[in-house]
């Protein structure tokens, strides 16, 4: 077997990989944020008044986070044209991760909400603040520093998971690597140089995280 | 609109078979790697640890969908040895789940409380008998919700077959019949996704009987019983 490492070639397919580093970064970014915006509504709604509301919204996030993401992207890739939403691939990468890992967050705001104690309440009550002043005053700014951590980890899991997009035609890290490997036949320096950006980026974030945990984290 | 249903199902269900083989052969592996890495994570060997982190950090710090196409492209390059897909897609998820696994079987090793440890010694167990006889099987109480956990997220990872040309339940959908029924496309996923609610519960209540088994062996009350969908669900507390 005569086959070597090429070293002109892997500093070649950089630019491109910088590209789809651009793309992932946005990905991760937009969809963490959409994610943690709707995780709280679904919290917030799961203790709504009416059982039909607390219901559709279990029932939802239950069976969105049971299922693949994968199989959500494809769904919301080849639907939502059908419906004339027109929407560029990378967008609805996005609202498919957003929506995904809203499912997951909408539970670690359900923990953080739970954490804060029953005599805030009481308090809050007792000083008969409105219910909105109660939430927004009183208990979210409680509940919010402490799911902090668990956030990170699921933007680090997101993060991993971008290269999913590549499935519904984003060029991320991973797409702009195979790309270029099918271009040009070779596959091993791109896709090699795609997971040693992936592991230098995600480390640090999990070591970023692992240190957030220590210093305000809850159990999760 | 739901003319086609049956053919749909049967065409889905012709996938089933791969995915369910693709996720216990990955739940195998994952279980194996898990059980070993999280254990050479505790050893008093600098050598043994270091092998077991760095196995650890690199897979849980690469992306699945990068691993595949590493083994799928790069490997054979290499080694000049071509898996089969599915053996491929197998090899990935096991080894990529196990690396969270190894931190599951770590954790819920450490979390057994020190006086069982103290107790072994002064009963003067073995090192070996301490570990088989005492701490593994408090541990493993411990560990069966959290890999719950983990063994839905590898059944959902296993759709990612799909882009190595594995023709599990994804490629079903997606390269069989999205082509031809392009008008169906929501009828078609929904399918599919049902599919998967299916097999995670299939997942959670193997899953519970074993948590019951594990807790009355030690004589514990099984864990406190959570509505059922809340155990279904759990997601990735892994990053």
């Amino acid at each position: 077997m005569n086959w070597s490492w090429d070293w002109n070639y892997a500093w070649s397919v950089l630019p491109s990989l910088g590209e789809g580093l651009v793309v992932t970064v946005e990905a991760t970014v937009f969809g963490s944020l959409l994610a943690y915006v709707l995780g709280l509504v679904f919290a917030l709604l799961r203790r709504s008044r009416f059982w039909l509301v607390r219901t559709i919204v279990w029932l939802f996030v239950e069976f969105v986070r049971s299922t693949p993401l994968l199989v959500q992207l494809f769904f919301l890739f080849f639907v939502l044209p059908d419906i004339g939403i027109r929407l560029s691939p990378l967008l609805t990468g996005v609202i498919g991760l957003g929506l995904h890992y809203a499912t997951y967050t909408a539970e670690v705001y359900r923990a953080g909400i739970e954490g804060v104690p029953k005599g805030q309440w009481e308090a809050a009550r007792a000083l008969s603040l409105p219910r909105g002043r109660t939430w927004t005053a009183v208990i979210l700014p409680q509940a919010i520093p402490r799911v902090l951590p668990a956030l990170g980890n699921y933007t680090i899991s997101m993060f991993k998971e971008t290269p999913l997009l590549l499935t519904i035609s984003v060029l991320d890290i991973v797409g702009a690597a195979y790309e270029v490997g099918s271009s040009s036949f070779r596959f091993v320096e791109p896709l090699t140089m795609a997971g040693i950006l992936f592991l230098l980026l995600s480390y640090p974030s999990s070591l970023f995280v692992r240190w957030l945990e220590r210093r305000f984290g809850i159990a999760h | 609109m739901f003319d086609n249903l049956t053919l749909f199902v049967s065409t889905i269900a012709k996938g089933l078979l791969l995915t369910v083989e693709a996720t216990l052969g990955g739940i195998v592996i994952a279980t194996v790697l898990s059980v070993v890495a999280g254990l050479a994570m505790l050893s008093p060997s600098v050598v043994v640890r270091v092998v077991a982190r760095t196995y650890v950090e690199i897979w849980r710090g690469t992306s699945e969908v990068v691993q595949l196409l590493w083994i799928y492209f790069v490997l054979p390059i290499l080694t000049g040895f071509q898996l089969v897909p599915l053996w491929a897609g197998i090899t990935v998820l096991g080894l990529n789940f196990g690396a969270y696994g190894a931190e599951i079987v770590r954790g819920a090793v450490q979390a057994v409380p020190r006086e069982q440890y103290e107790g072994c010694v002064a009963l003067s167990l073995s090192p070996a008998q301490r570990m088989r006889r005492v701490i593994l099987p408090q541990a493993f109480a411990d560990m069966i919700p959290p890999f719950n956990n983990l063994f839905i997220q590898l059944l959902k990872g296993s759709a990612l077959l799909t882009i190595i040309t594995v023709p599990e339940i994804t490629y079903q959908a997606r390269e069989v019949l999205l082509i031809r029924h392009t008008d169906q496309t929501v009828l078609i996923f929904v399918l599919v996704l049902l599919f998967y609610l299916a097999l995670s519960i299939v997942i959670t209540v193997g899953m519970r009987l074993l948590e019951r088994k594990a807790a009355a062996r030690l004589g514990r009350r099984p864990a406190e019983r959570t509505a059922f969908f809340a155990k279904v669900g759990q997601g990735s507390g892994v990053a």
